[in-house]
């Protein structure tokens, strides 16, 4: 691969490379939704044995265009008993966590040749701070009110039920994710999530998931179910269960706010897989070696695209949860889990793993921060 | 503005009370649109949070005067209707209504009618339990298995479509036998389908038993003793699931089942799985009764040879001015059988179903009354639903196998 310079015609390409990766996380986390809800149909059309899409353009990819278009132009109903203001503003809070989580999350390194002649690794992420974790994990618990205060502003039974069955769900499951999360903390020393995937370099056993085994797979698995749960997909789409709640808290949503509650639940699907491959996978890391010549890119959206593909299986496979085994098994069985193995990784961490190890890691390099997300401050 | 969608006395004319001091429950309206009351069923839920308190169900939806209907059309004319009652087993509706009509007349169809009405009915119980299977499961979240058994049972219609034309209301078998024989061709393709039941059979429980999701969603959920089900009338695999090994083609065998090997698959604890169990069981089962009926099947004709009850052959119309007057006489006029009443209950999928009918000596019926076993399975919901969760119901109300058209008929 060809190392960029750092000048491109007047752009300063470490100036500008915050702004560029964010604007392709946006993109690709916004764009991918409609292909998304396409290759969801498809391979749940593998699954169940029946053609899926295939009328609107070649193996119907067209057909979320159509989808979005046809939402465009639905009637925008407003049921007159609903609590307007908030009723608005719930899918804007649906949407925006995911979007913002996209800041933090680094795509790939990128290798740049300076003015000077020497060689800069850069991480290609909107704002690398310290906190990275932190920041995608508030965010997480933040997305629920939109499903809540849609749920209540709705004034339907149906839509209140989902924004209740929503908020217990979340709240349960947050509590292993977050454990698990902090395994992984554990794991490279560091909160920001460059730092996490930089820390796991050096080929497929030194990623998380494999690292302290099993305590490292055993947290990605509790974290893998917690972020299914977390998403409100299959099983744990109870808050929108189709067969009981009509749809949840999105009963009495239509046109483009139901729209942008579906992109919401699709773009969070997508930045929740991403943490999924920057926390355990490695995120642009290759898994041997000799894999590095194919750019970290691809193996960084070949990763999600692999969790999103799980996500669409287990959706074929599972029947629902209801909603006290839910909390059940939140509760009595992931939760003790993901906290033994954070204590216990606490324990290897404290007794195994030696100074020098933790040397091995590289220094951050040093950069000029851009003044994002209030990123100077924090910390 | 905003109205409230009931007023008190409303309310309480249709049974749901509300005690305006402790309003701690709410109460919640299921249906008559919602996707999984299995058609129009409006049930009107009392929740503590999740929790029901009570259950009543409304129904009425699709009344189409069918009963009504039935005493305004010759004998041969009221098969078409029943057709559309339980609109997913038409050959067995068909069945029961004919077994009451000829026990009025006082006929029997010939050996390969029989057969042929046993091959049929136990095909058309097999695409009603799978339709059963589909829905249920895709009632608790398992969307593949719906897919799957859809397949199969598009296998299943496709014979009937072959048979008759079209694949959900034949009308094939009719008073005195069935409306033709089979077409050339139909045995084989049948067979075939049958061989590859079992292995689908098996590719479904994987699916499911093996599941823990599913499991801890059915085991212990909804259970009804066997005393409740007599108690309210409930019979068919619900009844069975509670551990009553009644099954009428056992208890009065009818078109000839006495002829063939089969068992009474019985649950052990009453709940959703047992009537699964019972269910799945019974598609094994039903595989079995059509491919001994087809090793067993006689020859001979299908109907009886009676020109006053009994259609002549197509063929016969452009040869012989005497078919031509009696195919006029029994299509505007029909035949009438003596005065009396009959009643010959038939296993369906959905429990016992038999037609009660009372002919005053006349062309139509006088009478025409539907045993629908959905309604008296429909009748349990109450009781099997209190103090469960809502997702609870949709389980329960897929375990008891309804349609509407039955109920409402």
């Amino acid at each position: 691969m060809t190392i960029p310079n750092v000048q491109i015609g007047p752009l300063d390409l470490v100036t500008v490379l915050p702004y560029l990766s964010l604007a392709i996380m946006f993109g690709i986390v916004l764009a991918v939704v409609p292909l998304l809800t396409w290759f969801e149909r498809v391979v749940l059309g593998l699954f169940h044995d029946r053609p899926g899409p295939n009328r609107v353009g070649p193996r119907g990819i067209l057909q979320p265009i159509a989808d979005g278009i046809k939402l465009f132009f639905k009637e925008d109903i407003l049921p007159t008993s609903v609590d307007r203001r908030i009723y608005y503003l719930a899918p804007v809070l649906a949407l925006m966590p995911p979007l913002a989580s996209c800041a933090v999350i680094p795509i790939t390194e990128l290798r740049i040749r300076m003015a000077d002649g020497t060689i800069r690794t850069l991480p290609m992420v909107a704002a690398d701070v310290n906190i990275g974790v932190l920041w995608v994990f508030g965010l997480a618990a933040l997305q629920v009110y939109g499903i809540v205060l849609g749920g209540w502003s709705s004034n339907n039974k149906y839509s209140l039920l989902g924004g209740l069955r929503s908020s217990a769900q979340s709240i349960s499951y947050e509590l292993a994710m977050s454990l698990t999360i902090v395994t992984a903390v554990l794991m490279a020393g560091s909160l920001s999530l460059v730092e996490i995937v930089q820390a796991q370099s050096g080929g497929i056993f030194s990623w998380n998931i494999l690292r302290w085994f099993p305590l490292g797979l055993i947290a990605a698995i509790v974290y893998g179910i917690s972020m299914v749960a977390e998403t409100n997909r299959a099983p744990f789409d109870l808050p929108e269960a189709e067969s009981e709640l009509v749809a949840g808290f999105q009963t009495e949503y239509s046109s483009m706010k139901f729209a942008v509650f579906f992109m919401s639940e699709y773009a969070s699907m997508v930045v929740v897989s991403a943490m999924a491959t920057v926390l355990w996978l490695g995120g642009w890391q290759a898994p041997a070696p000799g894999l590095t010549i194919i750019p970290g890119v691809v193996w960084f959206f070949g990763k999600i695209a692999l969790i999103i593909f799980t996500y669409v299986w287990v959706r074929a496979t599972l029947p629902r949860f209801r909603y006290d085994a839910l909390m059940r098994f939140g509760w009595k069985r992931l939760f003790p889990v993901a906290l033994a193995v954070l204590m216990l990784g606490a324990v290897v961490d404290a007794y195994y793993t030696s100074p020098t190890a933790k040397s091995a890691i590289p220094a951050k390099p040093e950069r000029p921060k851009p003044n994002m997300m209030g990123a100077e401050g924090a910390g | 503005m905003t109205k409230p969608a009931m007023t008190t006395a409303a309310m309480a004319a249709q049974g749901i009370t509300l005690d305006p001091v402790d309003d701690s429950t709410i109460v919640l309206n299921m249906g008559p649109q919602h996707p999984s009351t299995h058609g129009v069923l409006r049930l009107v839920l009392e929740l503590d949070g999740e929790t029901i308190v009570s259950v009543t169900p409304h129904i009425g939806y699709v009344h189409t005067g069918i009963e009504k209907e039935g005493e305004y059309q010759s004998y041969l004319k009221a098969v078409t209707i029943t057709d559309r009652m339980d609109y997913v087993s038409a050959h067995i509706n068909n069945l029961a209504f004919c077994l009451s009509v000829e026990r009025l007349l006082g006929v029997e169809p010939p050996p390969r009618g029989q057969y042929l009405r046993v091959l049929l009915s136990e095909i058309q119980r097999m695409a009603s339990h799978l339709v059963w299977l589909g829905t249920h499961a895709l009632d608790l979240g398992a969307m593949t298995v719906f897919f799957y058994a859809m397949r199969e049972r598009e296998k299943l219609l496709d014979l009937t479509e072959m048979l008759s034309g079209v694949r959900l209301m034949p009308s094939w078998i009719v008073p005195g036998g069935l409306r033709g024989d089979v077409p050339e061709g139909w045995f084989e393709r049948c067979k075939h389908v049958l061989d590859d039941l079992p292995g689908r059979f098996a590719e479904y429980e994987t699916i499911l038993d093996q599941n823990p999701i599913w499991c801890e969603r059915t085991q212990g959920v909804g259970i009804i003793s066997a005393d409740e089900c007599l108690g309210l009338g409930v019979s068919g695999p619900s009844l069975r699931g509670s551990g009553v090994a009644y099954d009428v083609r056992k208890a009065s065998p009818y078109s000839r089942f006495e002829d063939f090997e089969f068992g009474i698959p019985v649950g052990a604890f009453g709940d959703v799985n047992d009537r699964y169990r019972v269910r799945m069981a019974e598609l094994r089962q039903s595989r079995e009764i059509a491919r001994q009926a087809i090793e067993r099947m006689p020859d001979g004709p299908v109907s009886i040879d009676d020109p006053q009850i009994f259609p002549p052959k197509r063929a016969d119309l452009d040869r012989s001015m005497e078919a031509v007057i009696q195919h006029f006489k029994l299509w505007s006029q029909g035949f009438a059988p003596p005065a009396g009443h009959a009643y010959v209950p038939v296993e369906s999928p959905k429990g016992e179903l038999g037609f009660y009918v009372v002919s005053n000596g006349g062309f139509y019926p006088w009478r025409m009354h539907l045993r629908a076993p959905s309604f008296m399975n429909l009748q349990a919901l109450s009781t099997l639903c209190r103090g469960r969760l809502i997702a609870d119901v949709v389980a329960i109300i897929g375990s008891l196998d309804i349609v509407l058209g039955e109920i409402d008929r």
